[in-house]
């Protein structure tokens, strides 16, 4: 018998029964389907997580003020991070590792343009050493300098969501816009980083510290000190010096009793990855689960299909058709509702994931398309050959007489 | 249509009077019988609940079942009667292989039957044997060319091959003018007619019928049974189940059975010739 025998009479079986067939294929479908949106969804996030650590760059270091220890934290009379701790940081011999120190303070307020008001998400004053601590780059004008810090003067860099909002379409850079009373000329407009998921970072403005510290925070202590480390390979050595210079000035003895905090973005995103790689498999299980759902459904028709044409096995057997054949003939019709069934789901997949899900863009796995396809038709194969197998051994009196 | 069967066989084959089943025929000379069945037994259940559909006579001394034994010679037509349950499909389908016996052994064409696996059992089915149903079984949904097409396919003939067969054995039977039509739109007399065709497009030198008129009117019994005994005409084994007198009528040899077990043997015309409605001088004739 030939292929093509075998795919006639299965192609005809299907027919028979329309609906069910395409129910049957539609729990494949979703399973596929879903096996690979969901897939592309969890990679999305981790792309995104990924991207946003090459943007923050791989050695940069956040200082903090509070225990790492959060049991110590209200206990120990902490102390706040300072400008001199930044200095003594930028400017001490036994840190070599450490290439350029930015103090960090933010706040928030309304930022006025002639009569448009806009709340960025931040303001930041800090040193221009920020700049490329952080990874941001200016597109159009330039950023302040240290000549600026040093005379406090009311410039401030956008971030290109603010300079949209306050903007549009309008080149902010010479113009005067108002924050909390203060007005600030703008030098320039930073790069479009780009949405992680979490939150935008180009939404904020940065001017210089002094300048922020006297109209809104006064010259206390800083939020943060950002500490750039000569390479990424640097990042532990440098780590180590921040915790030795800073436990000098804040007179520390314990090691184990610190009142700063030192982050490193890299290791902090690459915990975040991490969870990403478990979000995706919790993800991919569900979905392995539909799948299987979905090969539970081939068995179930394929069994009822058996059953109700078992007489009709029976005439086939009793005019001669081999066991092969028979077997052939309902493994055919199985995986072909499968094969059928992943094809339209791994379509439906690829199309879902042009949408953005959740605020995440799906990034499709190749291999998962491939796995997904692959498993389906293997699940046709593997569930449709234990009701094909019982049809084919029944012996034709047996399946003759059946009711 | 393929393979003309080897001819009526010689007219110097032995036409003597009606012949007991068994043993007696053997040692003549001629081709031997295409159906030895020694011994066979078939029950259903076991302990107290057996029944035994296929019996044969029981042993004087220990009451058991001895199983019946039965010859048919090629060429013959065998019309097998029986009140109902008296075994008679039960024989039929061990002898068209849908069925094993319990005990005992099935020779067709000199062959154990019960020696051979699933895989030669179903060329014997395919090539040796056409079978005929009372309910037709035609499969559902397709066409009565492709009905009569399926036998050439499972014995893997070529499409044009298959197609010009399957037509020749559908006008043999008057239709085919209805290659098209699903069982569903034949008259039960047509679907007969189909089964009938699928039953001999691949030439088998055997033809079982299980009641093959007992879903029939007189009409259709005629058109029917002049098919079979066409076909019996040009040397096919025909064996028939019926419960009528007047089809059983057209059969060269009439076996009775009660109780699973062969009570008469009856010949009502030569194996080798024509069946007696085509001889209608025969009719009624060496009983
Ligand atoms: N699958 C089975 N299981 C149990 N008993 C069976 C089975 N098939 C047949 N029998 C029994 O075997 C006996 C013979 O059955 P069989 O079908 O051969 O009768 P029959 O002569 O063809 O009758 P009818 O003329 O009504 O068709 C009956 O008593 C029946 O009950
Ligand atoms: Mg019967």
């Amino acid at each position: 018998m030939i292929l093509w025998q075998m795919l006639r009479f299965a192609f005809g079986g299907l027919a028979a029964n329309k609906v069910r067939s395409a129910l049957t294929m539609l729990g494949v479908l979703i399973g596929v389907a879903s096996v690979i949106l969901l897939l592309a969804v969890g990679n999305g996030s981790s792309v995104a997580v990924k991207d946003s650590i090459t943007a923050l760059g791989t050695n940069s270091l956040t200082v903090s003020a509070g225990s790492s220890f959060g049991g110590a934290r209200g206990a120990s009379t902490a102390k706040k991070l300072t400008v001199d701790d930044a200095k003594a940081l930028a400017s001490s011999a036994q840190a070599p590792d450490i290439k350029s120190v930015a103090p960090v303070v933010t706040t928030t307020g309304a930022a006025l343009y002639g009569d448009i008001s806009y709340t960025p998400g931040s303001i930041v004053g800090t040193y221009p050493a920020y700049f490329e601590t952080s990874n941001q780059k200016v597109e159009k004008g330039d950023y302040f300098s240290n000549d600026d810090v040093l005379n406090a003067r009311k410039v401030a860099v956008l971030g290109s969501t603010t300079a949209k909002q306050l903007f549009d379409t309008e080149d902010p850079v010479g113009k005067q816009i108002t924050i909390g009373g203060t007005p600030f000329t703008v030098s320039g407009v930073l790069k479009t980083k780009g949405s992680t998921g979490f939150n935008d970072p180009d939404d904020l403005v940065i001017a210089p510290l002094p300048t922020v510290q006297n109209a809104f925070t006064g010259f206390g202590s800083v939020n943060q000190i950002l500490v750039q480390a000569t390479s990424a390979e640097t990042t532990t050595a440098a780590q180590a010096e921040i915790t030795q210079i800073l436990m000098g000035t804040h007179a520390l003895a314990d090691a184990t009793k610190l009142d700063f905090r030192i982050s490193n973005q890299a290791s902090l995103l690459t915990a975040r990855e991490s969870t990403g790689k478990t979000f995706t498999v919790l993800l991919g299980a569900v979905a392995a689960i539909s799948l299987l759902v979905g090969g539970i459904g081939i068995t179930n028709i394929m069994l009822v299909t058996v059953t109700e044409r078992t007489r009709e096995i029976g005439i086939r057997k009793a005019l001669g058709a081999p066991k092969g054949v028979i077997l052939g003939q309902f493994l055919t019709e199985s995986t072909l509702l499968s094969v059928l069934g992943a094809g339209l789901g791994v379509l439906a997949g690829l199309i879902g994931s042009h949408f953005s899900i959740v605020g995440i863009k799906p990034v499709v796995i190749p291999e998962s398309v491939l796995a997904a396809f692959g498993i389906a038709v293997a699940i046709g194969l593997f569930f449709g050959s234990y009701p094909a197998n019982r049809a084919a051994s029944l012996r034709p009196i047996d399946a003759l007489r059946h009711e | 249509m393929g393979r003309t069967n080897s001819g009526s066989r010689g007219g110097g084959r032995h036409t003597g009077p009606a012949v007991r089943a068994g043993d007696a025929t053997r040692g003549d000379a001629g081709p031997p019988p295409v159906i030895q069945i020694r011994r066979v037994t078939k029950s259903y259940g076991l302990g107290d609940a057996t029944v035994h559909a296929l019996r044969g006579p029981s042993d004087p001394v220990t009451g058991e079942p001895l199983g019946v034994t039965l010859d048919i010679e090629q060429g013959d037509f065998v019309a097998v009667m029986g009140s109902s349950g008296s075994g008679k499909s039960t024989l039929m389908n061990i002898l068209g292989c849908l069925d094993v016996p319990t005990g005992g052994r099935y020779l067709l064409d000199g062959t154990d039957v019960g020696h051979l696996d699933e895989g030669q059992l179903s060329l014997v089915r395919n090539r040796k044997i056409g079978f005929i149903f009372q309910s037709f079984n035609l499969v559902p949904r397709t066409t009565a060319l492709a009905q009569v097409e399926l036998p050439l396919a499972y014995a893997g003939a070529r499409s044009a091959e298959r197609r010009r067969r399957a037509l020749a054995a559908l006008s043999l039977v008057g239709l085919a003018d209805r290659s098209g039509h699903k069982p569903n739109e034949l008259s039960g007399g047509q679907q007969q007619r189909v089964a009938v065709a699928r039953a001999l497009v691949t030439a088998p030198a055997m033809l079982l019928a299980d009641e093959p008129t007992g879903n029939l009117d007189s009409r259709s019994t005629e058109e029917v049974l002049g098919i079979i005994d066409g076909l019996n005409a040009i040397g096919r084994t025909v064996v028939l189940i019926t419960h009528e007198d007047e089809v059983a009528r057209h059969a060269k040899r009439v076996i009775r059975l009660v109780d699973g077990a062969i009570v008469s043997d009856v010949r009502q015309g030569p194996v080798a010739g024509p069946p007696p409605a085509i001889r209608p001088e025969l009719v009624g004739g060496r009983s």
